[in-house]
Formats: C-alpha cells, structure tokens, sequence
C-alpha cells in the first residue's frame, strides 16, 4: 500500500469514514418504513434472481449448440395465470402495506405540537409558537410528536428529513402538514427536494433533535421576546380587525373565541371544521368563508400580510380560549405604541408597501 | 398459398395497376384510401377533443370554486350576439353539408355555391365574434394588465348589465376571480376561433380547387373529411355557447 | 461465440440488390421532399442520434460537476439549465421518437405488407415539425437555455425564473404535434393497410406494442399541449390559472401536465417492448410464448397507463383518497410488464438460442428493465413513495427503465434491422463488446443512485453534502464506461455502410414480411402484395419456404 500517493490514500480514508449505505433511523416511522422497504427489496431481489436464473438457464440449456431445433410451444395459461396472480397479489401486498404508513405520516396525532414552516426561494424559516424563528434549522424534542405546518410563499419546494423518512411539499397558497416523533438525539439533514431555481441545492439545513430538557434550554435561549400569539395580536390589532371581530354582542364579524377546532356553518349551508387551512383562507379569501348570519363585508387581505403574519393571526385566534383576551385587545391596542406612533403598516407580518 | 408471399429478388416486377390519378400508389384500392384518410380525420379530432379537454377541465374546477365571479362574468356576455352567432354557425354546418353533398352528387356549381356560403358565414362568425371581443377590450375585461374589476365591484356603474341582471357588488376577493373568468371566455373561445381561421383558409384553398373541378370528379374524401373538421368546430362552439354564456345566469 | 453467426446460404453470394429505395433517387432534395416511409425512417434515425449525443454531452457534464461535492464545474445556475436541457432533449427529442419514428416507421409498413404508411405526407410533415421543434430548442439553448427542470413546474416556470420558458415550451409543444402525427399514421395504416390474411392476431408483437403506444401519443399528447399553451399565456399576459394569488391552482398544472408525462413513459417504453419480442423471438427460433397475452399486456398498459398520473403527486397535498386510488392503478399497470419479462423468459425455453449483438442488448434489457419495474413499485407504493420520491432513488428508478430499457431496446432493434436497412452487416464482434460495455456501464453509473436515493441526496442538486461523494464518484466513473458504449456503436456502424458484409434478404432468417423481401427493401417495399396465411413467428413455415425455394431452383 506504500506505492499510493498519500494524497490518494486521505481521499480513500475519508470517503471509508464518511460512506454509507442507508440513512439512520432517527423517527418513531422510521423503522416501519424501513420494514416495508427491506420487504420490497427482498420481493425485488427474488424476482430478480427468478429472470436472471430463467433467462441465463434457459439460453444455456437450450443454446443452439446444445439444442439445435426448437420446440414450438404456443403458451400456457395456467402459467401466464401464476405470473400474473404472484405478481398482483404481492404489489397488492405492498399497496395495502404502504397505503397503511402513508396515512400514518400524513395524519398527525391530536397531542403533537405545531411549529410552523415557510418555504421561500432559497430558505426555510421554521416559527415556533414561542416565536423562536430559525432559518435552514429546525431545533426539536425528540419522544415528542411533532407537527410541521408547511406553506411556500413563492414557488413549490419540498421538505424532507431523510432521517425521519419524512417528506411533504410546501406549496404556495395552501397549507400542508407532515408529523413525526423523533426517537434519537443528533443532527440530521434537511433538504429541499423539489426543485426550485437558482439556489435549490443551497435550500438544506440542520435538524437538531434534542432531549426535552436540552430542547426547553434552546427555546429559552432563542426567544424573540414574544410569541406568535403576541405577535398575531399586534396584527390584529393595526389591521383593525378588532373592529368587526371584537365578541359584542352587536359585532358585524363572528365571535373569533374557542373557534378554532370548532364546528362552523357557513352561508352556502356547508359545515367546516376550524384549522389551520381554514384560517387562512377566511383570511385571504374571506368572501367564500361566511359564517351563517353574517353579511360577507370582510375585505380581503390577500396581498397584505404575509405568511408569516397570516400564521401569527391564526396562531392568535388559536390561542383565544377565553372572552378576557380579546376584550383585552379591543382596549389596550390604543396603548401599543406601533398604532400611535408609527403607520399601522410597520406591524411585523404586515407586506411592506 | 404461401407462394403469393413476394420473394423480392434481383429480377422485380414493376407492377402497376391501373387507378385512378387520385388514388395514391400505395393504396390498394380507392376504398381503401377513403376509408384511411376518413379514420385519421376522427382520429385527428379526437386529439383535438383532448386537446380543449384540457381547458374543459380548467373551467369545471373554477367555476365549481368560484360560482359568483362566473354567474357575474357571464352576464358581461351578450346573449344576443352569442345566439346569433350560434345561428350563423349552424347555418356554416348546414352548408358545409350541403357542400359535401353537392361534391357526391357532381354539382359544381351548387358545390363552389356552398364552399363560398359556408366560407363568408365563417368569416360572419369571427366579425362577430370581434365586435364582441372589442367590447371586452373597451370595458377592461382582457386578462392581464389593463384587467378592471369596477363592473364587479360596483356593478350599477355598469348601467346596460346593471339594468338586466341587478348584480350584487362582489367582495373584492371574489371579484378578483371574474379573471379568470376571463381567461378561460377568450383561452376558449380563442382556441375556437383560431380553429375557424384555419378551416376559412382551408375553405378558400378549397373553392378554388373546386372552380377547377377538382371535387367533382367523384372523389370527394378530401370535401368530406374537411367537413368533419368543420362540424367539430361547430359542436365546440354547441358546448362552449352554453358554458360561457348561459348557464346559471340567473343564479342570483 | 465465434460459431453462434447464422450461417447462411444466400449470405456468402449475396449481392446488394441494382434497385432499392437508397437508389432509386438521388440527391439531397429526392429525401428532404420524400414520402417514402423508409428514407424519412432514415431521416430520422440520424437527427434523433444528433439529439442523443447533444443529451449524452450535457448528461456526462451532469455528471462531471458531481463529481465533488461542491458545485464547483459550474454554477448552480448552468448546472440548472443543464439538466433541465438534458432531460428536455432526452425526452422529448430522443426517447419519444426513437424507436417508434426510426424502426416503427420503417418496418410497421412492411410488417403489415403494406406499401408505405397510410399518410406519408404526413409523416413527412411530422419530421419536419420535429426538425423545427428541435432547432427551435438547440435555439433557446444556444441563446441562454431554460433552467426549470423539463417538468416546467409552475409557479417557478411561469413567474419565477428569467430564462427561455417560451421558447422552448413552444418547442416541446411542435414537439408533441410531431408524436401526434406518428402516432395518428401508425393506428390508421395498422387499422386500415393490412395485406390480405394479415388479421390482429397475425400482427408481429411490435406492431401490438407500437399501436398501443400510438393511442397514448394521440390522446396524451393534446393534453400536455394544452398544459404548455396556457403557461406560455400565464408568463406572457399573467391570467392567473396557475398562479394562488390569483385564485389559479399550480397544482392543476401538475394534473395536465403528468395525464400527458406519466403515459408518455410507456409511449417510450413500449415500441421498446416490442422490439424485445422481436428479437428474442428471432434468436430463440421460436414463437413468444403466450403471444396473445405479450399482445394484451401491450394494451393494458395503455389503458391503465392513463389513469395513474397523480402517482406523481402523492406528496403534494392531493387527498389522501386520490392518492389510494393512484397507488392502486399503480400496482394493476405494473403487472402487465411482469407478464411480458415472464413471457419472454419462457421464449427461451426448448428454443435453440443464439448470442448475436441485438440479443446481448435484449438480455441486457431484461435484467436492467425487470429492476427499473420493480423499483417504480417502491414509488408507486404510497409509504416508502413519501422517502424515495424526488431523490435520486427516482432518478435511477427512470433512468433504469428509460435507458436501461428502452436505449438497449432501441440499440438491439438498431443492429438487428441494420442489414435489412442498409443491406449491409455490422461488425458481429466489436458490437458484442459494445452491447457489454454498455451494460456494465450502465450499472455502475445508475445502480449505485439507488443507494444515494435511499439516503436521501435529492435529485437536481448541484451540490451536495460530502457523505454522497464515495456513490457519485462511483457514478461518474461509470457514465465514462458507459459513454464509450454509446460512442462504439455510431463508430462501426458508420462503418459498415461501405465495408460491411452484404447481408442478402434475410440474414437472421427471421419469419416477419419484411425479412421476405430484398435487403435494402424497394421504395414499393413488395413487388406484389403477400396474401398471409400463416401466424406471427411461425417458424415451420419459414422453413417450409425456404425447401420450396431450394426445390424450384
């Protein structure tokens, strides 16, 4: 081995260390996936072995030299029976099987905390509740579902954690969601996999999965000073939205208290359960989002605020449990210094003009 | 009789039949011929029907969103136009068979008579399909840059349509949509009248011919198959009259 | 293998026959303005080898910049561009058009005995559209190129990127009207010109296939069209069907453009199919075994090919019913090529197989098409779909089938028509070698993407984390291998235009009708039309002429 050039010999030492085979199983689905896909392989690799073994049997069992004249053979149905049902059955198999987990990633469970993910050309921003903002990172507790509500703001990209075997596009203009439950402390990559321009292979970043405690300490230490919900109030507040939704008795909007995860009827008779995605459509697209009784006099937004002051909106009318807070609002926003001093447009979410 | 397979070899045989000048050499037969081009005429159309199909398919999901914009969008249309139009087309159709007749039946005459009908009610077609895209150019309905949504926002300012329909304001964010309205009114009816240029271009080529006598000789595929084109255009139109101009008008 | 040549009787005093369609005119214009079916055929085997080797450069740039890590060949901007032209190239300039404009148009006529094509100015017309599309793309490249991927996915393509989205979309679309007009010929000359006798059933199984794969041009084909028209209109007047802010959807785009894209992966893999049969059927000496069902696999791959297109959105948010329903039709179009590799390997049985280049292409189809098939399984299910999609697991998952399957298929048609094309034979053992080459460094350039894929390093990265280094360097290396297999063939074949060996009429003694006539075949390609009353494949009868032919001299 002393004949290779040391320089050689550094780059075959460091490929040795950095080589992998397969990604590391960092997710609570990990391992399930990981258990269809072996499955697949092994169904793959047997057919595989069958054709090679059929196809390199066959042509030497029966070259010309060995067998000289052929045999004509019409067919068979009772193999062209077997090759058809082995086949069907075991793709059948893997439809069930996968259709199983993917309704497993896509469906996240009640308890599982919100951070909320907006895509744009080349980043990605990640809003924690707490108004803990990252970009090209994403700081999580691992035993702990965790639900990421994804939104591009301009083209589509796509969010993917290799490690978790997790991947959902961002899309502009709807919502999409993804969970999962990180089961290993460590760094992961994060990728943009849809491709998005200039700087797609420039759109990665780091997933911190943190013990709960060290994952508390983070938040701690990388508070903004408030919270979406705070923020959102701002919001609500400079966009005078205050004026319409305020919970009177006499208000012209609809009473925005505990609506979230409730049951609406809306005018054209349709009854919607409140998320996420409905928010902000009533926000942007309010004409098609009227509650049964109210007259359809909400202007729309859309162009105004953006991503993220539509998450914090409707992470503030998420968090409205209780008639106190929005009165609260409706008569302290005169106090904030931003709608006395400054324009109403300096509010932080609001689209700078 | 396997000896019928031609061994082509060194000694060949120039075999040629005696057929008409309009058969192509390698057909079989005249029949044969007609009966190819005809196939790959439907078949064309077929392409032509996936072809609006796609933009079929965009109108059903927008509409199905945004029912206000496009019940408010389709009453900028004049009806009155538009069936008059529709008749001008059925008429073009009608002709058009008549032509197809006449070239079966020999007529010269009758059948240059009814290309050159068939033609200028064609050209009827786009003029007035022109005066109606010219009012939309006029009150800002084109898509794009110089698009206005004041008819939407504030319909009584739009007195003719005002006084018909009685639209209610639209919100601004419903309004917003009567684009794409819009959109798909001229993408449709766009696609439509470029299909009817092309086929008066056609048409013109072919009355020439005709004068010549080309058609009357008793090969008439190509008047025939020109002819389901011309139909195909129609019963676009047959689909697209309704869409855009009359359902749900009065929805509200 | 120095024995495995058929030896042949007419093949020692075979001379190229005094008239043939290359001679009865000359003259560059006697082939810009022909309607023969055959000089077009030719006309466009060399401009889509013009266009694979335009691809083929841009691919081995691909892979020189990931060589390392960073993007350091080029900048993420021309890195971008150049895949997005090679995949545009590729696809739409060599894969579509490859084998069905090249050997369907040659042969499809005289298997069916028939004269030419049903519409040969047409099929004129459609070449010189494709010349046109495909200038007009060469043009958009020349003048700056395209960068948004040859999926044009909006909104990037149409309100985010700054490149030559118009042009080369309108190319794509002449494009598609080219494949169009192939494809409406091929169904109205197998509809309506069939010689005497020559029922469905009697058809060739490349015939099957490529009309099963001309109803997908015809009726995919306006689709993407459309799709490509109303992004021009969005990009130049801003309408808004695919724009949110607008109140358009992009993910519409999405549906129009996959209800073209997904069948158009079977209208380039299927004439391939048909190839396969062809050529094992040839080399084994022996009828497909259960022609019928290879014949009915051909159209359910059609049929269901249509109705799975949103397998290509699984993860972007369409409702998870849609995606059950998707990934369903997913696993029913899958069993269909199960059935042909099965029916294939079973030709083999009690044949009397020989090893000439076309089937060393053919078995390597079989192998690298069987794992190109299985792994679009992985995707088509929907749970392992949500890791492997858009990494570069799909990326060798397409490149298995596309160029594993469908390069090596239209490679075995190449040299195993070669001399009823030219009259001439290639060169038996360097092109065995090539056919080698070629398989190895097809493996080692794609196999090792499965691996990558599975880690998860997405696909159209200019640069990537380090760990991915070890696989690319790996995958470079082979696209090298890989890129000699490919140069070889254009080499000896040029060749073998003026040294290769007279081939005679039918030098495979294969038993389709356009093996009975001379080689090169005359413009009318039969002296007089055959009456057939004998069955695809039919071997017995083959020999049965042969006797008599001996017996008459």
């Amino acid at each position: 081995m002393s004949h290779i050039s040391p320089v050689l010999w550094q780059f075959l030492v460091k490929w040795m260390t950095d080589f992998s085979l397969f990604p590391p199983e960092a997710s609570k689905i990990a391992p399930q996936m990981d258990a269809l896909y072996f499955f697949m392989v092994l169904v793959s690799l047997i057919g595989l072995t069958l054709v090679i073994l059929l196809v390199v049997g066959f042509s030497l069992l029966y070259s010309k030299r060995r067998h000289p004249v052929a045999v004509q053979i019409e067919g068979s149905t009772l193999l062209e029976a077997t090759w058809t049902i082995i086949p069907l059955g075991l793709f059948l198999v893997m439809f069930v099987w996968g259709a199983l987990i993917y309704f497993r990633v896509y469906t996240p469970p009640n308890n599982a905390m919100n951070i909320y993910v907006v895509g744009k050309q080349w980043m990605w921003k990640a809003e924690h509740p707490g108004g803990q903002h990252e970009i090209n990172a994403l700081h999580i507790p691992i035993n702990k579902p965790v639900q990421l509500t994804l939104i591009s703001e301009d083209v589509f990209h796509s969010f993917s954690i290799p490690a978790f075997r997790v991947k959902r596009e961002a899309i502009p203009g709807r919502y999409t969601t993804v969970w999962f439950e990180a089961t290993q402390t460590g760094t992961y990559h994060l990728f943009c996999t849809q491709y998005c321009g200039t700087d797609h292979s420039h759109m990665i970043g780091e997933v911190y999965a943190m013990t709960p405690d060290n994952y508390k300490k983070w938040l701690d230490s990388s508070t903004s000073g408030s919270s979406l919900a705070q923020n959102g109030e701002r919001l609500f507040a400079s966009l005078s939205c205050s004026a319409c939704h305020n919970s009177r008795p006499d208000a012209r909007g609809p009473n925005l208290v505990g609506v979230f995860g409730s049951k609406l009827t809306l005018t054209d008779g349709e009854t919607i359960t409140v998320d996420d995605a409905y928010l902000r459509q009533a926000i942007l697209n309010p004409s098609q989002h009227v509650t049964q009784g109210y007259a359809p006099i909400m202007p729309t937004y859309q162009g105004q605020i953006s991503e993220e002051g539509v998450i914090d909106l409707v992470q503030y009318i998420k968090s409205l449990d209780t008639d106190y807070r929005l009165k609260q609002t409706t008569t302290t926003t005169t106090l904030l210094p931003e709608s006395q001093g400054k324009a109403a447009p300096a509010a932080k979410g609001m689209v700078k003009q | 009789m396997p000896e019928n397979i031609a061994i082509a070899g060194a000694t060949e045989v120039e075999a040629h039949h005696a057929h008409p000048p309009y058969q192509r050499h390698h057909f079989e037969t005249i029949g044969q011929q007609n009966d190819a081009t005809n196939f790959a005429m439907w078949l064309f159309l077929l392409t032509e029907i996936m072809f609006f199909g796609g933009l079929f398919t965009a109108y059903m999901i927008y509409r199905n969103w945004y029912y206000p914009a496009f019940v408010e969008g389709s009453h900028q249309l004049s009806i009155f136009w538009g069936t008059l139009n529709t008749a001008v087309l059925i008429t073009s159709s009608f002709t058009m068979a008549m032509g197809v007749w006449c070239a079966e039946m020999r007529k010269k005459s009758a059948l240059v008579l009814c290309l050159v009908l068939t033609f200028v009610l064609g050209l009827v077609f786009l003029g007035i399909k022109s005066i109606e895209y010219h009012e939309k150019w006029e009150k800002h309905h084109v898509p794009g840059i110089r698009y206005s949504l004041d008819s939407f926002l504030n319909p009584a300012s739009d007195h003719e349509v005002y006084q018909e329909y009685h639209d209610k304001p639209l919100p601004l964010d419903m309004a917003r949509h009567t684009e794409l309205y819009f959109f798909l009114y001229f993408a449709m009816t766009g696609m439509h009248a470029l299909h009817m240029i092309i086929g008066i271009g056609i048409l013109a080529f072919m009355i020439i011919k005709a004068q010549r006598g080309a058609y009357t000789t008793g090969h008439v595929t190509f008047v025939e198959n020109f002819g389901l084109y011309w139909h195909f255009v129609d019963i676009i139109w047959i689909f697209l009259f309704p869409l855009l101009y009359l359902i749900s008008r009065h929805a509200n | 293998m120095s024995d495995t040549i058929v030896v042949l009787p007419d093949q020692a005093t075979a001379r190229l026959p005094k008239k043939s369609y290359l001679n009865k005119e000359n003259g560059l214009l006697s082939w810009l303005l022909t309607g023969d079916h055959k000089r077009i055929a030719i006309l466009y085997l060399i401009s889509i080898t013009f266009f694979f080797f335009i691809g083929g450069a841009l691919a081995s740039l691909i892979r020189l910049e990931l060589l390392t890590p960073q993007s350091d060949l080029m900048a993420t901007d021309t890195y971008n561009k150049v895949f997005s032209m090679h995949g545009i190239i590729m696809i739409f300039f060599f894969l579509v058009p490859s084998v069905p404009a090249t050997i369907g148009n040659f042969f499809i006529p005289m298997m069916i005995g028939a004269k030419d094509l049903a519409l040969p100015k047409i099929n004129l017309l459609s070449w010189y559209l494709y010349m046109a599309a495909g200038t007009l793309a060469i043009y958009s490249m020349v003048v700056g190129g395209v960068d948004t991927g040859w999926t044009f996915t909006t909104p990037l393509s149409t309100h985010y990127v700054n490149t030559h989205v118009i042009t080369t979309g309108l190319a794509v679309f002449i494009a598609g009207f080219s494949s169009i007009f192939t494809g409406l010929n091929f169904i109205v000359t197998i509809h309506k010109m069939r010689a005497p006798g020559m029922t469905w059933f009697r058809l060739p199984l490349f015939v099957w296939s490529n009309y099963a794969a001309s109803i997908l041009m015809v009726l995919g084909t306006p689709v993407l069209a459309i799709a490509l028209v109303l992004i021009v209109l969005e990009r130049t007047i801003g309408i808004g069907v695919f724009d949110p802010t607008k109140g358009g959807d992009p993910l519409l785009f999405q549906h129009l453009f996959w209800f073209y894209s997904h069948p158009a992966v079977y209208i380039m893999i299927l004439p391939g199919m048909g190839v396969i049969s062809e050529v094992i059927s040839t080399f084994s000496r022996k009828r497909v075994f259960g022609y019928t069902a290879v014949a009915f696999s051909s159209v359910a791959i059609a049929v269901f090919g249509f109705f799975v297109w949103a397998h290509h959105m699984f993860i972007m948010g369409i409702s998870n019913y849609a995606v059950l329903v998707f990934s369903l039709l997913t696993m029913l179009v899958a069993v269909p090529s199960a059935i042909k590799i099965f029916n294939w390997a079973f030709t083999l049985y009690k044949g009397s197989v020989t090893f000439e280049t076309p089937m060393l292409y053919a078995f390597g189809f079989m192998g690298l098409f069987t794992i190109g098939g299985l792994t679009g399984v992985f995707l088509g299910t929907a749970g392992t779909d949500i890791h492997l999609t858009e990494t570069y697991f799909i990326v060798a998952h397409f490149h298995f089938v596309m160029v594993g399957g469908m390069l090596m298929a239209f490679l075995s048609g190449i040299h195993f028509w070669w001399p009823k094309m030219t009259g001439r034979m290639y060169p038996e053992k360097i092109s065995q070698l090539a056919a080698v080459v070629t398989f190895i460094g097809f493996n080692f350039t794609f196999f090792p993407q499965f691996i990558l894929g599975t880690l998860g390093m997405p696909r159209r990265y200019a640069s990537y984390p380090p760990e991915f280094q070890v696989l690319n360097v790996f995958s470079t290396a082979g696209a090298s291998i890989l890129g000699v297999g490919y140069l070889l063939p254009v080499l000896y074949l040029t060749w073998s235009l003026k040294y290769g060996a007279i081939a005679g009429n039918n030098p495979w003694q294969a038993t389709g009708l356009e093996w009975q006539t001379q080689s090169p075949p005359l413009t009318e390609n039969f002296t007089e039309i055959p009456i057939v009353d004998h069955e695809a494949y039919d071997y017995e009868w083959l020999e049965h002429q042969k006797e008599k032919e001996v017996a008459s001299a």
